[in-house]
């Protein structure tokens, strides 16, 4: 009788340290990214990293702000286009369009958004950038790009993920809505879009951890220039494409300076994901 | 505030209506476009000969074979390491404990991990096993940092799957006397099954799509690989390469189409996968 329970005991044991990867390897990369990072923006000090606005790594100028900037930039372009477009093909896919349609188009979008990253970047490359440059001049190449591409590649998680969430609204909300004589978008718009609210949160703040952590894509469209966008014609770099640029080549303090990026970058997303995480609670405790 | 005419909120929808009919057409134009395009410019290049032959002159020639070889290589890598933890979590958090701290930090690291942009993950691999654990840019590299980043989907999508078995299932399998364990393997494991095989394939479907995290640790020669420790070059990476470096339009065309394709199927059985897990769990 003794053995099962023994056995037990080990699986048991064995099972929490399983558990216990995903937290450890998240704890693991964070000391390795910061051990790298931070003994560099501590020699040329936080504010010169954060504020300054000249990258030479080669003179040892290690100004990150065009950078944070671009990311933040390129990330809003995107949910200005990504959100509008995504909420209004989920609200017109769950209520205002025949069964079937939505049935067909559903899957379709779903399948779409296994599309990988860099082949978005490649097509905005080939046919969204000359446009820009031939219709509103400049190199095409730029901050406009950067987000358009960014705003499709998001679109099909934040178009499922919020079908997926006005569904979840029981009928017996819309039937009692339209009993009271609402139209259809009153409907809509005052009963099924607040009750599904915590869900459209949510599909906006994947959509904008994917935007702002795409890397292949970004740097395809964006021009990484690395100086402060003067408009959105003008070529940017993302924080992401920074390292990606030059990782390849980088070493000693440039390296390091690299690392540092990725700590900004890394606590940017960890500030927004907090945020977002305490917004989408709220709301949905009301 | 705003009830002069009863016509208006009609008017109102009517307007809406057709917004949102345009908006949703641009959406879905878009997204079909890019598909439409990759296929219409890459499936020309597909031939057998294509797939099975290694790329030359920096891919300016020959096919792609080498990178297929890479790409599976580096998802099976991921998928053997990341599938046990993964499973192996979900388990001990349905199965193995109630609400408690540990498992709140449990699922804590999971979001985090899940919210971690993958060229993090690169420059993280590249340091740990590239660098420090001296196995330079190789399959190994390659293949473990994509496991540590698809982990996440495949707690989740197993917890989901383990949590929507019946406890009838196992209340019964605990009167005819079954252990924990014997519960887990027999019962539970089996009938959540399809459910895990979905994040499986949802992972393998983001291996093979990832770049970011690849071309820092698995490196990007071209030649087959002969072992694990050797570099190689997945299909993203050689696309990447190919488009950014303006090597070869048509082959970069090639290869994305092959990818493409790739990837849809793999959503496919996703979707097929889904589809028996849904009719199996809803009440008849």
């Amino acid at each position: 009788m003794a053995r099962p329970k023994a056995n037990d005991r080990l699986i048991r044991i064995s099972l929490l340290v399983v558990a216990l990867s995903a937290i450890s390897i998240l704890a693991i990369i964070t000391i390795f990214i910061f051990e790298q990072g931070l003994p560099i923006m501590a020699k040329y000090g936080l504010k010169n990293f954060l504020l300054g606005q000249d990258w030479f790594p080669s003179e040892k100028s290690f100004g990150l702000l065009p950078m944070i900037v671009g990311s933040l930039l390129v990330t809003l372009g995107a949910l200005l286009i990504g959100v509008p477009l995504g909420l209004a093909s989920a609200i017109f896919l769950t209520e205002f369009s025949t069964r079937r349609v939505s049935r067909i188009l559903k899957p379709v979008i779903e399948l779409l958004s296994g599309i990988p990253s860099v082949v978005y970047g490649f097509l905005g490359l080939m046919f969204l950038v000359p446009f820009i440059r031939e219709t509103f001049g400049g190199p095409g190449l730029s901050v406009l790009s950067a987000s358009i591409i960014l705003g499709i590649m998001i679109l099909p998680t934040i178009i499922s993920i919020s079908i997926d969430s006005i569904r979840a609204v029981p009928d017996s909300y819309r039937e009692g809505s339209m009993a009271l004589g609402a139209t259809k978008w009153q409907t809509v718009r005052m009963v099924v879009l607040p009750a599904a609210r915590s869900g459209l949160v949510a599909g906006i703040i994947l959509g904008m951890g994917r935007a702002i952590g795409e890397t292949m894509a970004v740097i395809m469209v964006a021009g990484n220039a690395a100086d402060l966008p003067g408009s959105l014609l003008a070529p940017v770099r993302t924080l992401t494409s920074n390292i990606a640029l030059e990782m390849a080549y980088a070493s000693g303090e440039h390296r390091q300076a690299l690392f540092a990026t990725g700590v900004i970058l890394f606590v940017i997303i960890m500030i927004l994901n907090f945020l977002a995480n305490l917004t989408a609670r709220k709301q949905s405790r009301k | 505030m705003k009830k002069h005419f009863r016509l208006k909120p009609r008017a109102e929808q009517k307007v809406i209506q057709i917004l949102l009919y345009m908006m949703t057409s641009v959406a879905i134009l878009v997204l079909i476009f890019i598909l439409a395009v990759i296929l219409k410019n890459g499936l020309p290049q597909l031939s057998l000969e294509f797939l099975t032959t290694n790329p030359a002159h920096m891919g300016r020639e020959g096919g792609i074979f080498s990178t297929i070889v890479t790409t599976i290589y580096l998802t099976f890598i991921a998928l053997l390491v990341a599938t046990p933890l993964g499973v192996g979590t979900a388990i001990y958090l349905t199965e193995y404990t109630s609400e408690r701290v540990v498992t709140r930090i449990i699922r804590f690291g999971a979001e985090c991990l899940a919210g971690i942009p993958s060229i993090i993950f690169g420059l993280f691999g590249f340091i740990l096993f590239v660098n420090k654990l001296k196995f330079g840019w190789s399959i190994l590299s390659g293949g473990l940092t994509l496991a540590f980043m698809v982990l996440p989907t495949i707690i989740r999508t197993s917890e989901e799957a383990i949590k929507s078995v019946p406890a009838a299932y196992r209340l019964a399998s605990y009167s005819l006397g079954s252990t924990r364990w014997q519960t887990v393997t027999k019962v539970v494991l089996p009938s959540a099954a399809p459910g895990i095989a979905t994040g499986v394939v949802l992972s393998i479907g983001r291996s093979i799509g990832e770049t970011a995290a690849v071309i820092f640790t698995a490196g990007s020669a071209l030649h087959l690989p002969s072992s694990i420790f050797s570099s190689g070059r997945t299909m993203s990476v050689h696309f990447y390469i190919l488009a950014r470096e303006g090597i070869s339009m048509p082959k970069a065309y090639g290869t994305a189409a092959v990818l493409v394709i790739a990837i849809l199927m793999i959503n496919i059985i996703t979707y097929y996968l889904m589809g028996k897990y849904i009719s199996r769990t809803s009440p008849e």
